[in-house]
């Protein structure tokens, strides 16, 4: 059975290409408004179980809801169903000869409640570029568009498929902030990433997905009993580095300072960081 | 926003987007013009009483130029907008299939009107073309290329689940589209081919569509040179039909959004 007032419910999903199993029992739940971020290495996946959700492909066993509804047959129709939901893909490399303004406002047609398309452009950070060919557009730029036509439809549920790969710092930093403004006014964020940093930054929760399963699902400061992990001090004694976990660190570094007569030289205290916990948790660690 | 209209909106887009393309205007509208100079220019025989080879070169034309724009076009930028992730997005896109569909008929049609016109313009100032005053051989050319271009155009979207790749589509679609010219009697005076050529071309529509076009440019005593010794409207129209009838139910089938 699947819950109706989570926006996305997926239980024992299962896909297999050619005998082999990519997918093998996930089960996930989406709340509404949330940004819940898929994290997983190449081939975990990720991609087969998005685009399932996505209607692109058929699944083999489980039941998803998208919205209420199964992806694979919208009870709605689907170009209803389609209308709710926005999709940003992980390539493509289209619309080469149409401008960026031309092709938002295409795509706006498209939709029953469309945004504006240059208040979009806008968000995008697309407004100099709105009369260049999308064929003139550097990776970033053309990323960008993809988000635009992503979310022209003001879609209640947004997928975004690894969507800074390319990206320069300034411009990931720049579109969190789009994607946080997108959660605040009340969209469904489905993302998946290999960035570490960017599911820390940007998600409510994050699902671990390795050889086609859940491994855990929580929000990213306890993923991997993060919260309750030693922290690890170092430090240097007689000009030799020392380590050690230590279940208290400030009880252990007062004890340290007491012992080393004041200073302890070249001290740090850490906590695993996401990424620690992450490659322990699909061991590679 | 209604299935029709956004079809109407797709046709736009798709002849903005056809006419910035310097490659698909070059080689679908320009290059049979350019053909029909250089045949046209090297071959002014006389093939039967006041029919001259230019003549019968143009008639056959016209009916490729329907081959091009429809058949080759859609076969070859299908697979490349399979190939770059367009396809896939629309079918993302509350836009419905029909409308995609409506939008490739709308600029396939374009393409055809104007090189149909360019064809025809250039064979009856230069190479003697005769343009029929009779109105009932207007009404005759009309169902030929109505017919003519339907079939092309669901040929073409079937025929574009071939082709493995977007970058290889153009090298297995020309060849087909201009060993199926030279079977069907564009490039040389079809009844002189060797039978089993007119054999195996008699199966594609290309060679009724030549045949139906010569009887609409060429005249009627002409029709006695013919393969059949007569232009076989009824069989051409029969053939057409029954391709356009195969060609919309592979496409129907085969017609795919992504290449996985």
């Amino acid at each position: 059975m699947t819950s109706s007032t989570a926006a996305i419910s997926v239980r024992g999903l299962r896909k297999s290409y050619a005998g082999r199993e990519v997918v093998s029992g996930i089960d996930l739940e989406v709340l509404p408004g949330e940004i819940f971020a898929i994290l997983g290495p190449n081939g975990a996946g990720k991609t087969t179980t998005v685009e399932i959700l996505e209607g692109y492909r058929e699944r083999d066993s489980g039941d998803v809801l998208v919205l209420g509804e199964d992806p694979a047959a919208p009870q709605s129709g689907e170009r209803t169903w389609r209308n709710r939901i926005g999709i940003v893909l992980q390539s493509v490399n289209d619309a080469a000869d149409l401008t960026v303004a031309e092709t938002i406002h295409h795509f706006a047609h498209y939709y029953s409640a469309a945004k504006d398309p240059d208040t979009v452009i806008g968000l995008v950070g697309l407004t100099d570029k709105s009369s260049a060919k999308v064929s003139t557009l550097s990776g970033g730029q053309r990323r960008r568009l993809d988000v635009a036509l992503g979310i022209i439809g003001s879609p209640e549920i947004l997928f975004l498929d690894e969507p800074t790969t390319g990206f320069d710092p300034e411009a990931r930093r720049a579109f969190w902030e789009l994607i946080r403004t997108l959660r605040d006014e009340g969209t469904t964020i489905l993302l998946t990433t290999h960035y570490l940093d960017e599911a820390e930054a940007l998600a409510d929760r994050v699902a671990v997905i390795n050889k086609g399963r859940v491994i855990e699902i929580a929000t990213p400061d306890l993923l991997g009993g993060r919260a309750d992990a030693l922290a690890i001090v170092t430090w240097s004694e007689g000009g030799t580095a020392h380590s050690a976990e230590a279940q208290n660190p400030t009880q252990f570094i007062h004890e340290l300072s007491a012992r080393l007569g004041g200073e302890v030289p070249d001290l740090t205290v850490n906590r695993p960081t996401l990424e620690d916990i992450y490659l322990r948790m699909i061991g590679e660690a | 926003m209604s299935i029709i209209r956004l079809g109407l909106l797709r046709g736009n887009l798709e002849i903005k987007q056809f006419m910035r393309q310097r490659e698909s205007v070059v080689f679908t509208l320009a290059f049979p013009v350019i053909l029909l100079f250089i045949f046209g220019s090297v071959f002014k025989n006389t093939i039967a009483p006041g029919v001259t080879f230019s003549q019968y070169f143009v008639a056959g034309m016209v009916a490729s130029g329907l081959v091009n724009t429809g058949f080759q076009q859609l076969a070859i930028s299908i697979p490349m907008s399979r190939e770059v992730g367009t396809l896939k997005r629309l079918r993302g896109t509350p836009m419905s299939p029909i409308s995609y569909f409506i939008g490739k008929a709308i600029v396939v049609t374009a393409a055809m009107i104007f090189q149909v016109a360019l064809l025809l313009g250039f064979g009856a100032l230069l190479f003697g073309l005769h343009l029929p005053t009779d109105p009932s051989m207007w009404l005759r050319f009309t169902w030929l290329i109505l017919l003519g271009s339907a079939c092309s155009t669901v040929l073409g979207i079937a025929f574009s689940s071939v082709p493995k790749s977007g970058r290889g589509a153009s090298a297995v679609v020309s060849p087909i589209v201009i060993i199926l010219q030279f079977l069907s009697g564009v490039f040389f005076v079809f009844s002189d081919l060797p039978k089993w050529m007119q054999d195996i071309a008699a199966v594609f529509p290309l060679k009724w569509l030549t045949q139906g076009m010569r009887s609409v440019f060429l005249p009627d005593s002409f029709a006695m040179k013919e393969a059949g010794h007569s232009w076989e409207l009824g069989k051409t129209a029969l053939i057409l039909v029954v391709w356009l009838i195969i060609g919309t139910i592979l496409s129907i089938r085969t017609f795919k959004w992504s290449d996985e």
